[in-house]
Parts: structure tokens; sequence; C-alpha cells
């Protein structure tokens, strides 16, 4: 009967249907369930250290695998000075690649220039690390330390900063591979940004005589301001998380020192550094609650961030 | 006094060449670290490099436990990752309109893309290699399939996305069942898009160190067993640049090359791929 073999067939296809919505449902399911349970095993893993040191591990400086004491401080401070450092030297950098790419260069020039900054993106961080090493670590101690020592360190409120034996490694070097990882991701988020201004809104600015500049600071800008925050936002994400970088310059000491010269320890690179290697189950506890603190901030960061992107992507969708 | 037009000119000129520079300043750190890549790399890059194992100190030898190892790891990593992240964005393209799944995979699923990857290695070591007693490449290999899947979904999404709906429609209307539509026709549409997405995945997990220091570590000899410590490009180029010893870190420099080398060529050869796509529509 053909109306039957019909209705066979259909309900063949629906539970086909079904099986393929599920199947799909499942795999995006996948990706919530891998978020939870990253949290739960960082959680269970540092259990033992939170209960040994409590709050008090955010607050100590102490590091010694020998007496089993441990805090978190030095890495802590550590991962935010260098992403501060970094951040610093980045967004400015940033905003100008992203105004010469949207407004001023050719259009020939255009497309490679953009992808020759992504690909600096794309270059593993482990060779900016060995680049940072060998080759700008030796350069940066001999030439511009003791410049900034000459100049810098005596004076009154910011001199204690920027004093110190030229080693080359540190802080400081740390901060400033970091600030140029992240200019292409800053970069090219700033770009994409800058690219969803209306032609009409720039283009009744320079019909009134406004100069490049004062399109791009009056009325590019402010249509962007939250998209521009975000993605200094996920640059900043970046540079919390990365390890193999400032690893190799930071110098890997557990110290805390007022000089930015000096070497410091991140929480990412002691983790690269001692994770292995780790005795003992307070030290690899301590050690995965630090990994915890870390996933904590550059989740907060890296929320921001996107919500952020979503809002302006919500008010193109409003205007247009 | 400089009339106000004349000061607002030199104002533009001033900022403007500001950009200029800072457009000069990325350019002038990427063709560096390139220079240096070549320079120190390319007198390094023998053949004994493709044909011999990593040596212990003083005594000569290659990268080719270390080159296999990569590529085994990235491949299995690639190959678990890839079919997760199509049918999740498959999902949140096709299924998402409706229900508190879809956003809610969406923005953590932007979380994951850029989260630390040290803490994914962190996370496969606590659930994998301290079950299991030993390092293993299977391990590198899972924690490289978490970091794939983030990209491959974000690209497969808004590929999706961009197929037109009229196309969904006649597909429909000829009374094909949804899930041929999708997998005969959207997808279909936009494989070069989600080839794309992959390349660029592999491009990123193949320079990855940090999560593979946990999880598969690295072997000083040839293993083709995924459940042995693995010997893998990063994590050896990571030891021998930090040793004292010149001839490992010259064979550090021309690891660094090559993943360099392909990492670049990956990224360029996605752009041609979704490049072409896109003219050929």
């Amino acid at each position: 009967m053909p109306t039957s073999l019909r209705e066979a067939h259909q309900k063949h296809q629906n539970s086909l249907d079904i099986l393929f919505r599920s199947v799909t449902r499942l795999s995006a399911f996948a990706v919530l369930a891998l978020l939870l349970a990253i949290i739960a095993s960082l959680i269970v893993g540092s259990m033992p250290a939170i209960h040994a040191f409590g709050l008090g591990f955010l607050t100590s400086s102490e590091w010694n695998p020998v007496t089993d004491k441990f805090g978190a401080l030095v890495p802590i401070v550590g991962t935010l000075v260098t992403s501060g450092i970094a951040l610093l030297i980045a967004i400015p950098v940033s905003f100008g690649i992203a105004i010469f790419l949207t407004e001023l260069s050719p259009r020939i020039l255009r497309r490679p220039l953009g992808i020759a900054i992504e690909l600096l993106g794309g270059i593993p961080s482990i060779i900016y690390g060995m680049w940072g090493l060998f080759v700008f670590a030796p350069l940066f101690g001999d030439y511009v330390e003791p410049w900034i020592n000459k100049h810098l360190g005596h004076m009154p409120v910011i001199g204690p900063f920027f004093s110190g034996p030229p080693m080359g490694i540190g802080v400081l070097a740390a901060g400033i591979i970091l600030a140029i990882m992240v200019i292409p991701f800053i970069a090219s988020v700033m770009r994409d940004v800058f690219d969803v201004v209306p032609t009409l809104l720039k283009e009744s600015a320079y019909g009134l005589g406004a100069t490049t500049w004062e399109v791009v600071w009056n009325v590019v800008l402010p249509y962007t301001k939250i998209g521009v925050v975000g993605g200094i936002m996920l640059g900043l994400g970046r540079a919390l998380g990365e390890t193999m970088a400032v690893t190799f310059v930071i110098g890997n000491a557990h110290e805390l020192s007022k000089s930015l010269l000096m070497p410091g320890n991140s929480i990412s690179s002691a983790l690269a550094n001692e994770l292995t290697e780790a005795v003992g189950e307070l030290y690899t506890s301590s050690l995965i609650e630090l990994g915890l603190i870390l996933f904590f901030i550059t989740f907060v960061v890296l929320s921001l961030a996107r919500i952020m992107l979503h809002k302006l992507g919500q008010r193109e969708g409003q205007t247009s | 006094m400089l009339n106000l037009y004349t000061r607002r000119r030199i104002i533009n000129a001033v900022s403007l060449s500001i950009s200029v520079l800072a457009m000069l300043f990325g350019l002038f750190w990427l063709c560096w670290i390139l220079v240096t890549l070549l320079d120190h790399g390319l007198p390094a890059l023998t053949p004994v490099v493709f044909t011999q194992m990593t040596p212990p100190p003083g005594s000569s030898g290659g990268l080719l436990n270390a080159i296999t190892g990569s590529l085994m790891m990235t491949l299995v990593g690639t190959l678990i990752g890839t079919p997760i992240g199509i049918l999740a964005g498959t999902y949140l393209a096709e299924f998402g309109q409706r229900g508190w799944l879809a956003p809610v995979t969406r923005f953590i699923n932007d979380v994951l893309l850029s989260a630390p990857s040290i803490v994914i290695g962190m996370f496969i070591y606590e659930v994998y290699v301290v079950k299991i007693g030993h390092f293993s490449g299977w391990g590198g290999a899972l924690a490289l399939s978490v970091l794939v899947i983030p990209v491959v979904i974000r690209t497969t999404e808004n590929m999706l996305r961009l197929v037109p709906n009229s196309l969904r429609e006649a597909a429909a209307a000829l009374g094909a069942p949804q899930w041929k539509v999708i997998s005969f026709v959207t997808l279909r549409a936009s494989r070069a898009g989600i080839l794309t997405g992959i390349l660029l995945a592999v491009a990123r997990i193949s320079g990855e160190t940090a999560p593979l220091l946990f999880t598969a570590l690295n072997n000083q000899f040839w293993s083709s067993n995924m459940n042995q410590p693995m010997a893998n490009l990063p994590v050896v180029i990571f030891q021998f640049a930090m040793s004292p010893y010149e001839d490992w870190q010259r064979l550090a420099w021309a690891g660094a090359l090559l993943i360099t080398l392909s990492v670049l060529t990956l990224n360029i050869v996605a752009r041609v791929v979704f490049r072409q796509s896109a003219t050929a529509h």
C-alpha cells in the first residue's frame, strides 16, 4: 500500500531528524560539560591547599617546597604586572595600527598588511620566548636597561621601579614581549570594530570639513567605544594566560621586588616549571590552586570582553 | 599664534604619522623575529635533523622522534576535536534560535577560545595523566583536542550562517528531511569555510607547548606508542633552548624554524582556501 509505505518512510525520516538534532545538541552540551569539568577538576585538585592555607594563600609571598609553605602573592603580582606593562604598550600601538589599516592604508596594501599583523599573532608563543631569551634580552640588558637605570632610576616616585642590575631578563622584558604578542589580537579586533562604523557617518564628518584624525577621534572612536574596550580585554585575557613566552624571560624567581628590572614569576610560568617536578600532595595542590586562580581571573576578563563586544554587535543590529 | 586651521592640520599630520609609525613598529617585530629564525635556524637545518633521534648532549642527532610525535598528536587531537566541533557548531547555527543551551554554549565557547592553554593541560593532567599514572601521547592528543573544539565550533557556526536561507527552503520544499538539508546542502555549501577553520585549528595546536608539558612530556627515544610519554617538537625546543649545551640549542633553533614555517604556511593556506571559496560563490 503506497500510503502506509510513505508513512513508514516519513516516520523513518522523522526519527532520523530527531537523532540528528540530539547528536548535535549533545555536542553543544559537551562544551558546557567541558567547562564544568575543568572547573571541578581544578577545585578538587586544589582542595588540600585550600584547607591548609585558606585565604592566606592569596596574600602570602612565601614559596618554600622544603617546609611545605606556599603562597600565591608573587606569581599573582607577576602575572598582573607583566600583563599591565603589556597593555600599556599594546593599546596605543594597536590603536595606531587599526587606524592605519582602516583609514590610511592604500587599498592594495590593506590586505597584505592586515595578514602580516595576523601572522605576527600566529607565531607560536614558544618562538617569542626563544627569541626573547637569546636575542631580545641580551640587547635589552646591554643597551636599554642601563639607560633606564640612568634616567629613570633616580626619579623621586617611580625611581625604585626602574633601578636594579641590568640583566636583560626580568619582569619588564617579559612585559614587553607580551606586548608584542598581544598587539596583533587587539589590533585585529579594533580594525574589525572600526570597519563596523557606517560610511555615512564618516562621510558626513568629512563633508563638514573634519580632518582624518578628527573623524577617528570624534566619530569612529565614540561609535565603537565598547568594542574597543572589549578588544583590549580580549588582549588582556591572552596576556594573563600566556605561558611560554613569559617563562623564558621572566627569570622564575619567587621573590617580590619593587624593581621591574628584577626577575620575578608569573602564575603560568610557575606552573610550567614546577608542576611535573612537584613532590608531595601539598606542593602539587598549591600549584593547581594557582591554576584555578589564573582560570578564574581570565574567565572574568574574557567574559567581560565578550559581553562588551556582543553589546556593540547588538547596537549595530538596531541601527542598520 | 597659529590659526585654527593650521593647528588642526598639524594635529592631524602628527597623529597620522604616529599611526604609520605604529604600523611599522608591528612589522618591525615580525621581520626581526623571522630574520632571527632564518639566521639561526637555516644553518642548523641539515638532513640529519629529519633522520636521527634527539641526541644526548655532546653528540650529533636530529629531531625525527619529535617531529613524528608532534605530527601524530596533532593528527589525533584534530581527529577527536573536529567532529565534536562541527556537530556543536551545526547545532548553534541550525537549531540555536530558541532555548537556553545555544546562547550559553556560544558564550562559553568564546571564553574557551582564548582560555589559557596551560590550564587545559593541567585539566588533562588531573583527569587523565594522574589517573593512569604516567605521561602519555594520548593525554597530549586529548589536551590538543580541547583546544581544537572552540576554534572549529566558531568557524562552523559562522560559515553556516552565511548560507542563504533560500537554499535551505529550496531543499525543504523538495521534501528533504531536516538532517538531509543540513548535511547535504548547508554543510556542503560551507565546507571550504569549515576547512579553513580546521586548518586554523591545526595551526594553533601545532605550536602549543604549555598543554603538552604536563601530558605528553617528552621522550628521548623513538616511540610510536601513544600510550607512552611522547617526544614532540615544542617541548623538545623548550628543553633544548633552556639547556646550556650549544648543540642542543642549535637543534632547538632548527625545530623553531620548522614549527614557525609550518604554522605560517598553514595560516596562509587557510586564507587562500577561504578566499577561493569566497570568490567562487
